[in-house]
């Protein structure tokens, strides 16, 4: 009888990276954009750059990385059929992404109280290469806090399917790829740190 | 049905990328902080490209992974060097 439900590990993982490769160009393609106003506006992206806080990027950047940790943790003990440390480690990815968005929830409410937003009072006394740098922060920093969202619903899912054991040593790949979305964002998230909050 | 070609990255593994992931961060805030010109971002662009080569190596799996699914991030990579590398013919020589 072929009542069970078809799986295809490999074919679920290759259309996941997939997904991945357009993503990777999307946020490429904001990259290139920082890439051509910088070439345009050095001096004005540096100004810009060093009113960012450092202190948040790298708070943030050391949470996703941990995270990150976390995640590929889960997935090797998934495999091996640990369910408590999985749920346990799902649950520390999700925890690192409420916090990481409570800190860029934090920065943004700072700086859009100011009047530095786009089309804000203060955005526009601002040279053009300083509008062109926090516009790009803005579209770049939400997309990615758009994925760090998503990303964060979607283990929350894991969590659950884990715990009715639905998702188990024998069939991971619904938490190997939302692993492999939440490696995305640390990945994006390792290029804008140096080139926004640290660029001089 | 699980895959035939099961293999497990041992926890040491992801902990000492993880290390050198953040060891590298280090390196990225300490140099930011020296002026090098226009090697400030050159320096820092290669450092995140080293971690991010960490992440996909590792975390990601990609190092063992089937011949099928590197040469798909090898098409998807050279895609997105081919549209960074236009896009720079055509600032610089505009």
């Amino acid at each position: 009888m072929s009542e069970a439900a078809h799986k295809d590990y490999t074919g679920a993982k290759l259309g996941m990276w997939l997904f991945l490769f357009t993503e990777l160009i999307l946020f490429g393609g904001l990259f290139i954009l920082y890439a051509v106003y910088l070439h345009r506006y050095p001096a004005e992206f540096a100004a810009a750059g060093s009113e960012l806080n450092e202190v948040f990027g790298a708070a943030n950047t050391l949470l996703l990385l941990s995270s990150s940790l976390a995640i590929a943790l889960a997935t090797s003990a998934i495999q091996r059929g640990a369910k408590g440390r999985t749920l346990w480690l799902v649950g520390a990815t999700i925890a690192s992404a409420l916090i990481f968005m409570v800190n860029k929830y934090v920065e943004w409410s700072a700086k859009i109280g100011h009047g530095l937003y786009p089309d804000g009072p203060a955005m526009l006394e601002r040279p053009p290469g300083e509008i062109a740098f926090f516009s790009l922060y803005y579209i770049t920093t939400g997309l990615h806090g758009l994925h760090v969202l998503i990303g964060g619903a979607l283990l929350v899912w894991v969590w659950l399917r884990v715990a009715a054991d639905a998702i188990h040593a024998e069939d991971y790949v619904a938490l190997e790829n939302s692993g492999l979305y939440w490696h995305l964002v640390d990945l994006v998230w390792i290029f804008i740190f140096p080139l926004y909050y640290l660029i001089i | 049905m699980s895959s035939a070609s099961k293999h497990i990255v041992s926890d040491r593994i992801f902990i000492l990328v993880w290390l050198a992931l953040l060891a590298l961060t280090g390196v990225t805030v300490a140099v930011s902080h020296i002026d090098l010109g226009p090697w400030n971002v050159w320096l820092a662009l290669s450092i995140a490209s080293f971690k991010s080569g960490l992440v996909i190596a590792f975390f990601m799996h990609m190092k063992y992974e089937n011949r099928l699914l590197k040469g798909f991030f090898f098409c998807a990579l050279l895609t997105l060097a081919i549209f960074i590398g236009f896009t720079f013919f055509d600032v610089h020589y505009r």
